[in-house]
């Protein structure tokens, strides 16, 4: 090797250690574990555009820390297929050294990913969709946050939507899942509390050709409203059509895994007059956040998008207070950033927030959908109530 | 007037999607059994064979879509039909050449043609997810009822309506043309007589000048033309998913067995009674009942004998019921 190639290389290995040095900037991994294929790959792309808009934000900010840098790395958690979702989970955090995951979508790989990778691996997990009532109580070890609510509090909110239009029957079909059987068992619950009566309530499995079958079963009981709790690129949908199509039922009252617009497209003018609830905000914070999210180009309208983006903006935020990128040390940061006391901070002011927290101030993150995480590190939950009006989701109110 | 609620709604929810669904079956159920009257063996790719066939129909329908032809109030996948079942008909040819034609010559059991039957099986099966995927498919358009529930109610002033969708009367038109068709082809040409002698005799028809390549190429060009059909009938009334078109494998096997496997009437007597046990065991009675019984006498259970869940049971138990009682079926065919 002659002497000029010697020290060249010297030079690199020199800066290839003071590159390693921990003072320095470096990149901190983010997953982002969303069912990108699956039962609401619909709703995913606009989830994930969201969580990496909060991290662009901060890192447009000057990142966290000494100005690491967020970098998002996408991976598919099917929805469904719960050794999938591990399998790409364990990727994440193995092989791509992710810190914190924001994710996973549905109930079921949430709880799986969750238990076979997060906690053993001591990795940070918010998830901005996961609802099943199940995940209020799971050993979770500290490193499991959710920006959505449990379905408990679902169940009760579309219980008393029918309580106050004065229904008292009604058959529910749910897709045989963690989080369908999680939200038909608490609405059940709670709409027989307000003295309604449950006269079916039936599972439907996902992806069969024809439920004209299982409709049939359910409008041999009589009822005038059929409550469907399933997603609207799956069963759902199919469980629409046969009803509509045999004309077993014409008013529909809907759970949040049915909100899209694909749904309003595939059934037509037959869909108006139903009824549903999906997680939302007002106020402040969503405004902040449509602005915030129209001058990134990304739509700030559809399911699970403000959650997903103050999952990501928690990670960062706790980080920051934490004073570590290490899961382990910053997950104990998520609920001091989240809640009061603090300076209050809206979507777009995240710049802000990592100044006050550099500082040693606290903040008190609202965020898209009003972030007040509560027991074992759950959304409150704000529903918006909404009924279809000539093709097109018409806001009731909020509840 | 309550018998006429009773029986609307029983039309409207056990009796056409029923007729439509064993029409679709009988079709399938006749591929089987050709196969098997002439080939002497069971055709384990069969569902695959609906689903290949279904998918090139779809693609071609997307094609044609895309270029404005459409058939008006029909939907567009019957000009395309002619596509699917080149493709279907020239893929079991192929097989047949490098497959089965090999083990005829070895003279080789039933059972091993069973057995390479399934590895064509999942050769398709194959085929079909990388080119269409694994997901669900719509392909219907046109006009998608014939007469709605409320045209129905306002039609007949009753309280239960009926609604008739177009690709129902489209699968049981279709159904009894392509029946009619074969039946005739059968019982009436030179090469249906030729057929039936060398599945009844294969020696004496040899014979008799029968020439045993050009009955088996018939017999694949009849089962894949069937198949297409089924398959696209299925996948216009319901939706086109390849995982159902090989679940439907097990209703066609029942449907061929219990109406005597080999006997073309058979298959398609057979495939109405499997339909019609499905839905009926999984249908639930409570609002029928309750229009017949007297006033306030409507039971408090659902009067199902079954879940919908496990309808495929129902054509597990036929399956199980007729290899026990009487293995040969009810028309008397070949036993397995």
């Amino acid at each position: 090797m002659k002497p000029a190639q010697l020290a060249a290389a010297l030079a690199m290995g020199a800066s290839a250690l003071a590159m390693a040095a921990p003072a320095q900037a470096e990149d901190v991994k983010i997953g982002v574990l969303l069912g990108y294929t699956g039962p609401i790959e619909s709703l995913t792309p606009g989830m994930a555009d969201s969580a990496e808009l909060a991290m662009t934000e901060v890192n447009n900010a000057g990142g966290v820390l000494e100005g690491d840098m967020l970098v998002p790395v996408r991976a598919d958690s099917t929805c469904i297929d719960a050794a999938a979702a591990s399998a790409a989970a364990e990727r994440l955090v193995t092989s791509e050294g992710a810190k914190a995951i924001m994710g996973a979508d549905c109930s079921g790989v949430t709880i799986a990913t969750l238990n076979n990778v997060a906690v053993p691996n001591g990795v940070v997990m918010i998830s901005p969709s996961a609802t099943s009532p199940a995940l209020s109580s799971i050993e979770d070890g500290g490193f499991f946050f959710r920006t959505a609510p449990s379905d408990a509090r679902q169940g009760a909110v579309l219980a008393e939507v029918l309580a106050d239009k004065g229904v008292t029957e009604i058959a529910v079909t749910y897709t045989n899942n963690d989080y369908g059987k999680g939200l038909a068992d608490s609405f059940q619950a709670a709409f027989e509390e307000k003295g309604g009566k449950v006269l079916l309530s039936a599972a439907h499995e996902d992806g069969k050709a024809d439920y004209s079958a299982e409709v049939g079963a359910l409008s041999a009981t009589g009822a005038e409203h059929l409550a469907v709790f399933g997603y609207a690129d799956q069963g759902g949908v199919g469980i629409i059509r046969a009803s509509v199509d045999s004309g077993a039922f014409e008013k529909f009252v809907l759970g949040d895994g049915m909100f899209a617009e694909s749904l309003i497209e595939a059934i037509g003018d037959d869909l108006n007059g139903t009824i549903g609830s999906v997680p939302w905000s007002e106020g402040e914070g969503a405004d902040a956040f449509v602005a915030a999210a129209e001058a990134a180009g990304v739509d700030p309208d559809g399911s699970f998008r403000r959650e997903s983006y103050d999952a990501a903006a928690l990670i960062a935020l706790a980080m920051q207070a934490a004073g570590s990128t290490d899961p382990k040390v910053f997950k104990d940061s998520v609920m001091d950033v989240a809640n009061a006391p603090g300076e209050k901070i809206l979507p777009g002011e995240l710049a802000k927030a990592l100044q006050i927290l550099k500082d040693g101030g606290d903040v008190d993150y609202v965020g898209a959908t009003n972030v007040e995480l509560i027991g074992p590190g759950e959304a409150a939950g704000t529903y918006r109530e909404y009924e279809v009006k000539d093709g097109a989701y018409e806001t009731i109110g909020f509840r | 007037m309550e018998i006429l609620n009773a029986l609307a709604l029983f039309t409207n929810f056990v009796g056409l999607p029923a007729l439509a669904y064993g029409s679709q079956l009988a079709l399938g159920a006749l591929g089987v059994t050709l196969i098997y009257a002439v080939l002497r063996f069971t055709f384990f790719a069969h569902g695959d064979l609906m689903a290949f066939g279904t998918m090139v129909v779809v693609l071609a329908t997307w094609g044609l879509q895309a270029m404005g032809v459409g058939l008006g109030p029909l939907p567009t996948a019957l000009l395309a039909l002619p596509a699917g079942i080149a493709a279907a008909a020239g893929f079991t040819l192929l097989s047949d050449r490098w497959v089965f034609a090999f083990y005829r010559r070895q003279k080789a059991k039933p059972v091993v043609f069973m057995i390479a039957s399934v590895g064509v099986m999942f050769l398709l099966n194959g085929i079909v997810r990388i080119v269409i995927g694994p997901d669900d498919q719509r392909f219907a358009d046109g006009e998608r009822f014939l007469f709605t529930v409320g045209d129905f109610r306002d039609w007949s002033g009753l309280d239960e309506g009926v609604a008739f969708r177009s690709t129902q009367a489209l699968t049981i038109v279709a159904a009894v043309i392509a029946m009619a068709a074969l039946f005739w082809f059968l019982q009436r040409t030179r090469m249906g007589k030729a057929m039936r002698a060398y599945s009844d005799e294969e020696d004496l028809a040899l014979l008799s000048g029968v020439d045993p390549a050009k009955v088996v190429r018939t017999a694949w060009i009849l089962a894949a033309a069937l198949a297409t059909l089924a398959g696209v009938l299925y996948g216009l009334d319901k939706s086109f998913k390849p995982f159902t078109y090989f679940q439907l494998l097990l209703p066609i096997f029942a449907s061929a067995i219990l109406g005597g496997i080999g006997n073309p009437v058979g298959a398609v007597v057979g495939a109405y009674i499997v339909a019609f046990s499905e839905v009926m065991v999984t249908y639930a009675y409570r609002k029928f009942a309750g229009y017949l019984l007297p006033e306030g006498a409507m039971p408090e259970g659902l009067l199902q004998l079954l879940s919908t869940d496990y309808k495929f049971a129902v054509s597990f138990v036929i399956l199980v019921v007729v290899l026990l009682a009487r293995p040969t079926g009810i028309f008397r065919g070949k036993v397995i």
